[in-house]
């Protein structure tokens, strides 16, 4: 059994190389949540982008937000299709959105039984999965049932 | 109100062909030599030499380069050469709408759509990347096992699911009716492979809420389409089919990264198909047959909707085998089997059923087809979408 929701052996997340999401990385790895946020409009931004899509400002900041959200879909995945999940099993993917911040959304696992009953409008609480043992390590934000 | 700024009626289809249709690997041909037979196969339909050729127009990034397909059929005036962004099937009517607008402006004179796959000699579709690292709006899915299109669609499909309370028999009928369709066309991969309800809901998931008979399949083959401009719709044996209407889009932020569309459970269709009927000049009750892209049979359902034919809270009633599959049905669906059991054709093979609907042609021929509509590519961005009309409805 591996500490980690999925099996090992998945690519490595790394921040891209302009930039652009290496806050909403580096957060995590300090248990933070971090998203993008207009300093002109004060609006929030998921996926980060180099422009505010509300006030077209280049002036873009990034701020913690509270790791808890709302599931707005979710699916169980069943059929593999990366070798290091052969033997997976079932999983199940959320898609994750925040009130707290404009509803923008994140994706992530649902932990616990894989054949839990899911439920959109769900409230969850984040949990930072630290993956330690690869080079660099990295950190992933999961989700329970809160 | 007196328009010029339109495809309605300006241009019609001269020919159409598809090669042989493979399971992914078992093409005997090279990719780029797929292309050149079905280029050929549709000037032979047309009845035209591959040299009056002067324009190619496709999508998804095809492989197959258009000046080197000129080189190789010795045309000796390329006018036009177009891509459409993007989108992969999504860009299947969005080609033909580039086509039909290098008609309609003058640009070219004959035009061939077309598009050429080999998923066995290229990646497949439907695998994961393998990489040791990934980076972008990949890393934000792709460490929670998300990174296939049926699992990037499976939750748009829920939460619409979820919002209108559609039962998975939804899904069932739009599959159950393509392996229909699919035992009366031998060019189908699936024909001889028929479906009935037991088999599909014995057989795996893929992802909830696709069955492994929701999803598409990955196929070789290549398939295109000749438009010339209307002044020639006598010139050929088939019956006139003119192009009444196509063009591509998507919604407010759809390309929103890392599933942050607003609107999320939807098809992408919402801003198209209002255009595409104003084009057309036909409403939603006049479509006769569609032929709707199955990547995910979710994709299909929302796409419908979308469309005006079935109202979001009615796909339980409306979507059923005979519904989908008869001439008297409300609206006979993917009538060659389509990207589910005729083959993957990235969606060009739903045109060109779309096509032979309105020539009498179809091996499930609807009877007094007139208006035959196609939408391509839902849940992507940007979607498209085409409307093929008879003589009767200009």
């Amino acid at each position: 059994m591996s500490e980690y929701y999925l099996n090992p052996g998945l690519a490595i997340p790394r921040a891209q190389a302009d930039g652009l999401d290496k806050a909403y990385w580096d957060g995590l790895a300090e248990d933070k949540l971090i998203i993008q946020r207009c300093l002109s409009c004060k609006g929030w931004q998921w996926g980060p982008e180099w422009l505010c899509h509300r006030c077209h400002s280049f002036d873009l900041g990034y701020e913690e937000i509270e790791s808890t959200g709302v599931i707005y879909s979710h699916e169980r995945v069943w059929h593999p299709i990366h070798p290091a999940l052969k033997d997976q099993g079932p999983y199940v993917v959320v898609l994750v959105e925040f009130p707290q911040a404009d509803y923008v959304r994140v994706v992530g696992n649902l932990l616990g039984d894989p054949l839990q009953p899911l439920e959109i409008g769900a409230k969850v609480k984040g949990v930072f999965e630290h993956h330690t043992d690869t080079d660099p390590v990295y950190t992933l934000l999961q989700w329970q049932l809160a | 109100m007196s328009n010029n700024r339109t495809l309605r009626g300006k241009s019609v289809v001269a020919g159409v062909a598809e090669t042989t249709y493979y399971k992914r690997g078992e093409s005997p041909d090279a990719e780029f030599k797929l292309a050149l037979k079905a280029i050929l196969g549709a000037c032979e339909n047309a009845g035209i030499s591959p040299k009056e050729i002067d324009g190619f127009s496709s999508y998804s990034n095809d492989r197959s380069d258009p000046s080197r397909i000129a080189a190789a059929l010795g045309i000796h005036d390329l006018r036009f050469a177009s891509m459409q962004w993007g989108g992969g099937g999504g860009g299947a009517s969005g080609a033909l709408a580039n086509a039909a607008s290098a008609i309609s402006t003058g640009m070219a004179e004959c035009v061939v759509v077309f598009r050429a796959l080999a998923q066995g000699q290229f990646g497949r579709f439907g695998q994961g990347r393998q990489s040791k690292f990934t980076s972008g709006e990949p890393a934000h899915t792709s460490p929670f096992g998300l990174m296939s299109p049926a699992q990037m669609f499976a939750m748009k499909v829920n939460r619409f699911m979820h919002d209108h309370g559609v039962k998975q028999e939804a899904l069932r009928a739009i599959s159950l009716a393509a392996y229909h369709h699919a035992q009366n066309n031998p060019r189908a991969v699936m024909h001889g492979r028929p479906l009935d309800a037991e088999k599909y809901d014995n057989s795996r998931w893929i992802v909830e809420p696709f069955h492994l008979y929701d999803c598409c399949q990955e196929n070789d083959g290549a398939a295109a389409m000749i438009l010339v401009p209307a002044e020639r719709a006598k010139d050929f044996d088939h019956p006139p089919c003119y192009v009444l209407s196509a063009l591509s889009g998507s919604h407010y932020r759809a390309g929103a990264p890392v599933h942050n569309t607003p609107d999320y459970g939807t098809s992408t269709f919402k801003t198209v198909a209002p255009r595409l009927y104003d084009m057309a000049q036909v409403k939603p009750s006049d479509v006769d047959v569609l032929q709707s892209y199955e990547n995910f049979t979710g994709g299909v359902l929302m796409s419908v909707v979308e469309h005006g034919l079935c109202a979001p809270d009615e796909c339980n009633e409306f979507f059923t085998l005979e519904n989908l599959t008869s001439s008297s049905g409300k609206l006979p669906l993917n009538t060659s089997g389509g990207n589910l059991a005729e083959c993957y054709m990235h969606g060009l093979g739903l045109n060109v059923e779309g096509v032979r609907q309105v020539w009498g042609e179809s091996t499930n021929q609807i009877k007094d087809v007139n208006v035959s509509m196609v939408t391509s590519g839902p849940m992507v961005t940007p979607v498209s979408s085409c409307i093929f009309g008879s003589e009767a409805t200009l």
